[in-house]
């Protein structure tokens, strides 16, 4: 009896504060875990600061370069105008940004907190548009830009997602989730929708916003097979397309392939790291879901 | 703003203290003012609030739609034109051998993804789950593959996996294999190689979706197996296992859809070639090839994007069905 109650006071104690041997294991495969994860970025990193003189292919690689350099950097600088191409990733990533903020909020208030007649065929045709790939109305959606006449600009390449119908979907879950009362209260108080919209509903779907902005800001980043149809002149490529086309160049470099995915991947990793606390705050909350 | 039907209700609700009172006006609005609808906006509020994104999902989304069905029937060039071919265009993919491979391409890569992708995130989940110091750190390091594009990630593992990489460089000095073992050249290796990448950059993608459902795993069930002797491995079998099982459902879906929607991976690892013979390509790979330069086949491209909807539908539909019986 009395080592039941010891078991159970253990096991309970499991749960808030873990053995210190469980700890331990846990760091361990944290460690492990951690290597795979993030170890191919650090050898990329590593890569692109090896010297000309340092052997890339021999059979005793070291991590640590030898005589650490930034001359790949310069050369990627020269071969091809990448910090064009970063510029135009920005201008797509902020019109994308802009766009969906926007977009989003607006639709999602009216879909959450506004009756009106067609509400429902609204959310039905949103809800439709998520069972298609992007990828099965990609000619289509090419068609439609070239028409417009914004095939080969940036502004083709932002356009069809600068309002995405899931990030929609996204804020009308956030408004939804806002009581009701303080909705009938700012009525009550004589406040129109537009303001009922600006200072109840916005400043209580802050969360939700952050995360729409800030995958809204990496999925226009990373995109590659949008703006590799859409842009055909290379001065007006993204850094995703202007890396393919680096490396078709560079095939006997990989330091200075390396030092271009370096380019490319270091903005977004400092951005998402900056910004992961709004993101896993709402994973923690149960916000994040599919 | 000027909406007059609804003023004089909201102005004499302004006064009203009590919070009974006020939902009882709240309720009383309607009736307040003329017409059957709850006037607490103008009727075109909405829609001035809804437009926007309504002119997305119409240019965007349901058109493309409607014209991807159409163009499909069509032998569209981007820059010439063209007229109806009926079933022409269906008619060549069932003799399109490229389209066969590509078709194999998917199913192995779903059947290799779904149970790596299914089990070693909610692995990582319940690792990331407890608040240890530093826990933040690992929760970010874990993501950053599915923050980087997936070009950048498939130039790093084309440059671990070269011929002369370091993944091959090992495998040679530790004896392993005598010769380079080639990951991006062979028909096969290339296709797993693909694999491995998509499994890597999905890691922390699924994790997060586990990490979200084990909130809801309620925490006395894993107290009271504790209770009962059970170690670490065992509940996690019979414990987390069972208490995700519908979001495990979820992300199969997810993996199965995203497997047959492979492109870049494939793309960049073969340099837009499709590897030896074009036989490294997959359905959205081809959908590019034939829609890309101006004498790109719309047509041809557009049947196999609405092939692409159908076989990406199933198992979307299957999980729609199971949601809904789930109420």
């Amino acid at each position: 009896m009395g080592a039941r109650v010891v078991t159970a006071r253990t096991g309970a104690r499991g749960f808030s504060t873990p053995s210190p041997r469980e700890v331990v294991l846990r760091y361990l495969l944290l460690v492990v875990a951690l290597f795979v994860t993030v170890g191919p970025f650090l050898w990329q990193l590593s890569t692109s600061l090896k010297g000309a003189g340092e052997d890339v292919y021999t059979s005793t690689p070291s991590f640590v370069p030898s005589e650490p350099t930034l001359d790949n950097y310069a050369r990627a600088f020269e071969a091809v105008p990448i910090l064009g191409f970063a510029g135009n990733s920005l201008v797509v990533a902020g019109i994308v940004v802009v766009g969906n903020i926007v977009g989003a909020t607006l639709a999602g208030y009216a879909l959450a907190r506004l009756r009106f007649r067609g509400a429902r065929l609204v959310l039905g045709a949103i809800l439709f548009t998520m069972l298609l790939p992007g990828e099965a109305t990609i000619v289509a959606q090419y068609l439609t830009i070239r028409q417009l006449g914004l095939a080969d600009t940036l502004l083709g390449v932002a356009l069809p997602g600068a309002v995405g119908m899931l990030n929609v979907l996204l804020m009308r879950t956030a408004f939804v989730a806002v009581p009701k009362e303080l909705d009938e209260a700012a009525i009550v108080d004589g406040a129109n929708a537009w303001q009922r919209l600006w200072h109840v509903g916005v400043p209580n779907v802050l969360g939700m916003l952050a995360v729409v902005a800030i995958f809204a800001f990496i999925g226009a980043w990373d995109d590659f097979l949008w703006p590799l149809i859409v842009l055909t002149t290379p001065e007006k490529f993204t850094l995703t397309v202007g890396l393919e086309y680096l490396s078709g160049t560079f095939t006997n470099n990989p330091r200075v392939v390396a030092a271009g995915t370096m380019i490319a991947f270091v903005p977004i990793v400092v951005f998402f790291a900056a910004l992961q606390r709004y993101f896993f705050r709402g994973v923690d909350e149960g916000a994040i879901k599919g | 703003m000027t909406r007059p039907a609804t003023r004089p209700a909201e102005r004499t609700s302004s006064r009203t203290p009590s919070r009974g009172a006020r939902t009882l006006l709240v309720r009383a609005l309607p009736a307040a003012g003329p017409g059957h609808a709850a006037r607490t906006h103008a009727w075109f509020t909405p829609w001035l609030l809804v437009a926007p994104a309504l002119v997305f999902l119409l240019a965007f989304n349901l058109w493309p739609t409607a014209n991807v069905v159409f163009l499909a029937f069509t032998n569209v060039r981007v820059l010439s034109g063209g007229e109806l071919v009926g079933l022409e265009n269906f008619e060549r993919m069932l003799t399109d051998e490229q389209l066969a491979t590509a078709l194999v391409n998917s199913i192995v890569y779903m059947l290799v993804c779904v149970p790596f992708l299914l089990l070693v995130p909610l692995g990582l989940a319940v690792l990331v789950e407890k608040k240890l110091p530093g826990i933040a750190f690992f929760r970010t390091a874990f993501y950053t593959p599915v923050v980087a594009s997936a070009v950048v990630v498939a130039l790093i593992w084309g440059w671990l996996l070269d011929d002369r990489g370091v993944i091959n460089a090992m495998a040679l000095r530790l004896g392993f294999v005598t010769e380079a073992i080639p990951f991006l050249t062979d028909r096969w290796l290339v296709i797993f190689s693909a694999i491995s990448l998509t499994i890597w950059k999905g890691l922390g993608y699924y994790m997060v979706i586990y990490l979200s459902a084990l909130g809801g795993v309620p925490r006395e069930l894993h107290e009271a197996a504790a209770v009962d002797g059970a170690g670490a491995l065992r509940r996690f079998w019979s414990v987390t296992v069972p208490g995700v099982r519908n979001t495990m459902l979820l992300v199969s879906v997810m993996i199965t859809v995203s497997a047959l929607r492979v492109f870049a991976e494939l793309y960049v690892l073969t340099d837009g070639t499709g590897g030896v013979g074009g036989a490294d390509v997959s359905v959205v790979m081809l959908i590019q090839m034939y829609a890309r330069g101006f004498s790109g086949n719309l047509g041809y491209a557009s049947a196999l994007s609405l092939l692409l909807f159908v076989v990406t539908l199933a198992p979307l539909l299957l999980i729609a069905r199971i949601n809904r019986g789930r109420g």
